[in-house]
């Protein structure tokens, strides 16, 4: 298990008069094995923090440490094995010619692994679908199968942290609830770190157990799960936030 | 709600050309509508979207068959394009989902929402223009005049949604249906937008058909829930009574809901049955 840690993570997009400071300084971190959520209305930043993880942007400043160790200084492979990432998108997040096996197989080809077909069958069946489904090529799979298949990518170099950026927003509830088994059962049994972007509090309180609350490139609340009830952010936006998901939930 | 209806639909069922024929995308559907919110929520690809593009009759090439579609003294099934299009945008219109699609880039915002209007109504530009501002003031966006000049792009999501609403309701139509109008906004802009359609629907005897797949808004807004699977009405409910629902469908939603405060047993999941798909006929 790894914990995760960022101080003073700062990032500018954009080239001379149109660039934009997108995070100004955002410091957290999450505990070895805890599922840490980031919220907050959209274009505040969360999925740049993932980005600036996973060095899918690189000229952030500041500190990530994964475990005892930087991100920057890792070896691609070590930092490919250490922390994965799943998108929203699991229609786009998947090539179309690719079948499962091509998936799969690309980053143990790329990473030179060994037990190549155990370890590709071990990743399929572990999010619940059937081996022959490595023969299937995207068209042949429903919302929710490739969803799983992007997990399964994402497990296929047995990482410590996962990085989901809204992983089932794009999903239809009854589908979400399979892939939020899923994703709770893979943490409770391999002792995943989870950072989880959603913009669903309920999706949260389900899955995490603290969370921080975003604005414009800042975090402005960090809380934990049970402060969701009640509301007991102190933050005027937090409040907001959580008051306008609490009003949306209270049905029943 | 009222005894009267203004919309009346019969055996509505909807079939999309294919390879060998048609493949039935709604079927056997029929519902009435008065002067209230009636919500329509399912799974994707079960139906919603394409019963509302029916009503407007967007599908030309697909096969719309019904025992009836009456729209107050109209047959919808049977009246002439050129008659629709006095229906169509004037006293039956349409929100989608993301107003960068039903606006042009190019134009000011105001002037769309202006000309929709003098498609409808002979006027002076001018006084288009007096109604179009009034109209944003009723949506609540503060500075009218100013947004009326505002290109789409320079709108949020929130704002372009109100603008649409604004666009839609200007012609004073009797039945307003939306399709996901605030699947796209975060959670607190929605309750804005929901609240100031909810307000307008309300103080102009709108009968506003909801389309969403999200089970918290329709039983947050509406007054009457219709469940679709598969193509057909699977249920009809009062929203309060939501969770008396009796088709395992209906109840397999909503134990699939996370909640705030619901704890962590694992979610349940929809076992799906394939007598769900039967042809069954619920009347709403
Ligand atoms: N490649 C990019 N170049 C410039 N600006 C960007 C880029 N990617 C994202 N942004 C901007 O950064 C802000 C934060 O975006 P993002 O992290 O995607 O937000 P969130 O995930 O919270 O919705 C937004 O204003 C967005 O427009
Ligand atoms: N233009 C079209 N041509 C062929 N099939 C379509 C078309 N539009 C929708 N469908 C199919 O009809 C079914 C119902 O679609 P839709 O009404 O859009 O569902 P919903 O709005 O509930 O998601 C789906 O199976 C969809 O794939
Ligand atoms: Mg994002
Ligand atoms: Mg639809």
């Amino acid at each position: 298990m790894k914990s995760v840690n960022v101080k003073n993570l700062t990032i500018t997009l954009g080239e001379g008069s149109k660039a934009v400071t997108i995070l100004p300084n955002v410091s957290f971190s999450v505990e070895p094995g805890e599922c840490f959520g980031l919220v907050g209305e959209s274009g505040s930043g969360k999925s740049t923090i993932l980005r600036c993880m996973s060095l899918l942007f690189k000229q952030w400043e500041g500190e990530i440490r994964l475990g005892n160790q930087s991100v920057r200084d890792m070896p691609l492979i070590e930092r490919c094995r250490t922390l994965q990432m799943v998108f929203q998108d699991p229609y786009g997040s998947l090539h179309p010619r690719q079948s499962v096996r091509t998936v799969l197989s690309e980053p143990l080809r790329i990473h030179k692994l060994d037990r190549q077909k155990e370890r590709m069958e071990r990743a399929i069946t572990e999010v619940g679908l059937p081996v022959e489904f490595l023969d299937r090529y995207p068209h042949q799979l429903s919302g929710g199968q490739r969803q799983r298949v992007a997990i399964a990518r994402a497990l296929i170099l047995e990482p410590s942290i996962l990085l989901l950026d809204e992983p089932t927003s794009a999903l239809d509830v009854s589908v979400q609830a399979e892939i939020l088994n899923l994703l709770a059962d893979l943490r409770a049994r391999k002792g995943f770190t989870y950072l989880m972007v959603s913009h669903d509090l309920a999706v949260v309180d389900y899955m995490c157990d603290r969370f921080a609350v975003m604005q414009a490139g800042d975090i402005v609340e960090i809380l934990s799960r049970d402060m969701l009830e009640g509301n007991k952010a102190t933050h005027p936006y937090a409040r907001q936030l959580i008051d306008a998901s609490l009003e949306y939930d209270s049905a029943i | 709600m009222t005894g009267e209806h203004i919309l009346d639909v019969r055996k509505l069922s909807v079939g999309y050309r294919s390879d060998g024929g048609y493949i039935d995308a709604v079927r056997n559907v029929s519902f009435k509508l008065g002067r209230e919110k009636l919500g329509i929520v399912g799974e994707s690809g079960s139906g919603k979207s394409t019963i509302g593009r029916a009503l407007l009759r967007l599908l030309p090439t697909a096969r719309i068959t019904a025992e009836s579609i009456r729209f107050e003294e109209l047959d919808l099934l049977n009246i002439s394009e050129r008659e629709m299009l006095k229906v169509r945008g004037r006293r039956m219109s349409m929100i989608l989902q993301d107003p960068k699609f039903s606006l042009n880039p190019i134009r000011r915002v105001g002037d769309q929402i202006s000309e929709a209007y003098l498609t409808h109504f002979k006027c002076a530009k001018a006084d288009a223009r007096a109604k179009t501002i009034d109209m944003l003031q009723a949506v609540q966006i503060r500075d009218p005049e100013r947004v009326y000049d505002l290109y789409p792009h320079e709108v949020s999501g929130g704002m372009g949604q109100r603008i649409m609403i604004a666009m839609m309701l200007l012609t004073d139509p009797d039945v307003v249906i939306a399709d996901e109008p605030t699947s796209a906004l975060d959670v607190t802009v929605r309750l804005q937008v929901l609240n100031i359609l909810d307000r307008l629907v309300s103080e102009r005897g709108i009968g506003l058909i909801m389309i969403s797949h999200d089970l918290n808004l329709v039983r947050n807004f509406c007054d009457r829930v219709l469940i679709m699977y598969a193509g057909q009405v699977v249920e009809s409910l009062k929203a309060p009574e939501l969770s008396n629902a009796q088709h395992p469908y209906t109840q397999g939603l909503l134990a699939a809901q996370p909640r705030i405060g619901g704890g962590r047993t694992p979610l349940k999941v929809l076992d799906r049955r394939p007598e769900w798909k039967e042809p069954l006929e619920v009347q709403a």
